[in-house]
């Protein structure tokens, strides 16, 4: 592997490894906050990328197609929690699949019926449609350097609001121990909202972006919820630091083993991380509740 | 108890009056009991568009073949095998057990098929196959109730082969998904290409990124890449193929059901000037193709996909055969023998069986475009292969009927 194969291959990783954190960070804090499994996350991966490919479809323009589909989306996990989930909280985690499965099914047929079965366009300005030099031998697709970015920057920005903020704090104060933060004054429920619907807008911005690059079409977010579901565990259950690590590792470890080892192994490599890093730290890689 | 007996008495004086009257009788009986023809294909899921165009393709074969076949009326019972092997094969084992279906078709992928084709054969039933056409059927497991219409998996790869070997390319690049069709597709297209190969990738079936395949492929810098992707998996990889900046670099070839009427529209124009190795496109120039494709778009509103052609021409298969034997599908030799001989005017000009029960027909190659509507579409652009069997020939040992 050349030195600018391997550049390239590393930014496929990370880029990989980013849009993977944008999916779990919000699986991972609702999970960890509010002791919820929700698998019907990749419902709201997919409802992100169909309408951004609608409003581009409809208005042209895909910035604000960007905008309405992360808003909508966060519209769409705030009904979803308030209806649904919040009577969720206090009940056994089997309920919790169960219940979060049947959205996914009722999802993918609203879906099915508000587009078909056919995949759908999710047509890319321009610009963004191409590639770009960076180096001599490297030729990167923009809009994956875009994906890039702005997967970096919501990282710094999460980070940013979680540590240095009050209801970063309120959130980790949940995090670690909830009945504790809530008597001394917290309002869990509004910390609850504010959490499910933040996590339901970075799923619909993670799904708008992948659905750019690959395929829109009804059931596009259960694979993905795989692996989101594997970050979550490798991360440690809570922990955004943890999340995002594990995303990278997943990442890259994932693009490399694709190219460098047999098909069969390569696919399963990283399960077979995760069960190495769950035998040598149980809890994952920053548990929360340590 | 009197009762009982005078009615036990009834019904044998019954049963002895319907013994004499036995030849008329079964005949009657015979004549109205419906033909049950078992169509199980994928309706969920991202690859449910096959599905649904395999499925319209069908239809439209019987709604031209009209409410009977051969002078008897027909029944068709339908299921769902979800793209999984387990899911399709409890499907069938229900159709086959409660349904008594005689006739089955529709499975799009053939590690589904595999999986159900055994017990389908072994209960007696026929399975006419509208798209799957793995090598085992073909070759050591071919059967005399199995028979191929749309192609036999290399084919359609054996054509692009003899292609790229007339244009003089060196380096190919090849990748598939790691499952039973995508091994056969790279065996075929070695078959009749034998120049060198850059490399043949096998990646996990249902991935949705490319990048890090894509990135090593430009720097194999090959002649032409040739790949198998179906359904969803095609789109992502044309995208991103296109997203690379390799369209206008690397031609880039694929054979049927990656590119089509099923996954165009969610490509766009990043599928445009890719080639396709394929026995039907949408322009052939014979009555009975014209007569589908402008019938299809009149009754769905788009143009058809292969699929939906090869599942199109399943039907007239079956009906011409049933014909044939006059209704009587029961005498299974006589049957069998009318779908090897079976004549009927197909999409694709001449058709007939080879003796392992798949098609000899000729292989084309076909270019993206725009039509004149602006839709995408494959164009005709040369026929490739003419006649062309299949390879396994050799390997299959048909058992006499």
């Amino acid at each position: 592997m050349s030195f600018s194969l391997f550049i390239e291959q590393l930014l496929n990783g990370v880029q990989f490894g980013v849009m993977l954190f944008l999916i779990s960070a919000g699986l991972t804090l609702v999970f960890g906050i509010m002791n919820l499994i929700n698998l019907a996350h990749g419902a709201l991966y997919m409802s992100g990328a169909f309408i951004a490919a609608a409003m581009i479809k409809y208005t042209g323009n895909f910035f604000v197609a960007v905008v309405v589909a992360v808003v909508a989306t966060a519209g769409i996990g705030a009904v979803m929690e308030r209806l649904i989930l919040r009577r969720f909280y206090a009940r056994d985690h089997l309920d919790q699949v169960l219940v979060t499965f049947g959205l996914i099914l009722v999802f993918n047929d609203l879906v099915r019926l508000v587009w078909g079965v056919v995949p759908v366009q999710l047509r890319l300005p321009g610009p963004f449609s191409g590639s770009v030099q960076l180096m001599a031998e490297v030729q990167y697709p923009a809009f994956r350097l875009v994906i890039l970015a702005v997967g970096l920057l919501v990282a710094l920005g999460l980070y940013f609001v979680v540590v240095h903020t009050r209801i970063g704090m309120w959130i980790r104060a949940g995090a670690s121990n909830r009945p504790m933060a809530s008597a001394l004054g917290v309002d869990v429920g509004l910390i609850f909202s504010l959490v499910f619907a933040a996590g339901a807008a970075l799923a619909g911005l993670a799904g708008l972006m992948a659905g750019a690059i690959s395929s829109v079409q009804v059931g596009m977010g259960e694979p993905v919820l795989i692996l989101a579901l594997v970050v979550t565990v490798i991360g440690g259950i809570g922990s955004i630091r943890g999340a995002f690590l594990a995303a990278l590792i997943i990442g890259i470890v994932d693009t490399f083993g694709r190219v460098l080892l047999p098909p069969a192994l390569g696919s399963m490599v990283i399960f077979m991380l995760m069960a190495a890093i769950l035998a040598w730290r149980p809890k994952g890689l920053f548990p929360v509740n340590a | 108890m009197q009762g009982h007996f005078h009615k036990a008495a009834l019904a044998a004086l019954a049963g002895s009056v319907s013994l004499v009257a036995q030849p008329w009788f079964a005949t009657a009986a015979f004549a109205q009991a419906p033909i049950k023809i078992g169509f199980v294909t994928t309706m969920s899921g991202p690859e449910g568009v096959i599905g649904r165009d395999i499925a319209d393709g069908f239809n439209l074969a019987l709604k031209h073949i009209g409410p009977k076949m051969g002078g008897r009326d027909y029944q068709v019972v339908y299921g769902d095998d979800q793209v999984k092997p387990d899911v399709g094969r409890q499907v069938v084992d229900k159709m086959l057990e409660s349904d008594k279906v005689q006739i089955m078709s529709g499975i799009i992928f053939s590690n589904v098929l595999l999986a159900s084709v055994k017990p389908i054969l072994d209960a007696g039933a026929f399975y006419i196959s509208a798209n799957a056409g793995p090598t085992a059927m073909a070759g050591k497991q071919c059967h005399p109730h199995f028979f191929g219409v749309a192609f036999q998996n290399d084919n359609n790869f054996e054509g692009l082969g003899q292609y790229l070997k007339d244009k003089g390319l060196k380096k190919i690049y090849f990748l598939a998904p790691n499952y039973p069709a995508g091994k056969d597709m790279a065996a075929g297209f070695k078959r009749f290409y034998k120049g060198e190969m850059a490399a043949e990738v096998f990646t996990a079936f249902g991935q949705l990124d490319y990048s890090a395949e894509i990135a090593q492929l430009r720097a194999a810098k090959p002649d032409a890449v040739v790949m198998f992707y179906p359904g969803g998996m095609g789109i992502n990889f044309v995208k991103q193929y296109s997203q690379a900046g390799l369209m206008s670099q690397i031609p880039l070839f694929t054979g049927p059901g990656t590119v089509d009427q099923t996954t165009l529209p969610a490509i766009g124009e990043a599928a445009l000037g890719m080639y396709i190795g394929a026995m039907w496109t949408e322009f052939g120039e014979n009555p009975a193709n014209k007569k589908f494709v402008a019938d299809f778009e009149a009754s769905y509103n788009r143009i058809p996909s292969q699929y939906a052609a090869m599942s199109y021409d399943t039907g007239r298969v079956i009906n011409a055969a049933v014909e044939a034997v006059g209704g009587k599908i029961e005498d299974k030799a006589a049957f069998q023998k009318a779908l090897e001989n079976v004549k009927f005017d197909s999409v694709r000009g001449s058709f007939k069986f080879t003796p392992n029960h798949f098609p000899v027909q000729d292989y084309h190659l076909a270019q993206i475009e725009k039509d004149s509507k602006g839709r995408l579409v494959g164009a005709f652009r040369q026929t490739v292969l003419k006649d062309m069997g299949n390879a396994y020939g050799d390997d299959c040992k048909m058992p006499a009927p």
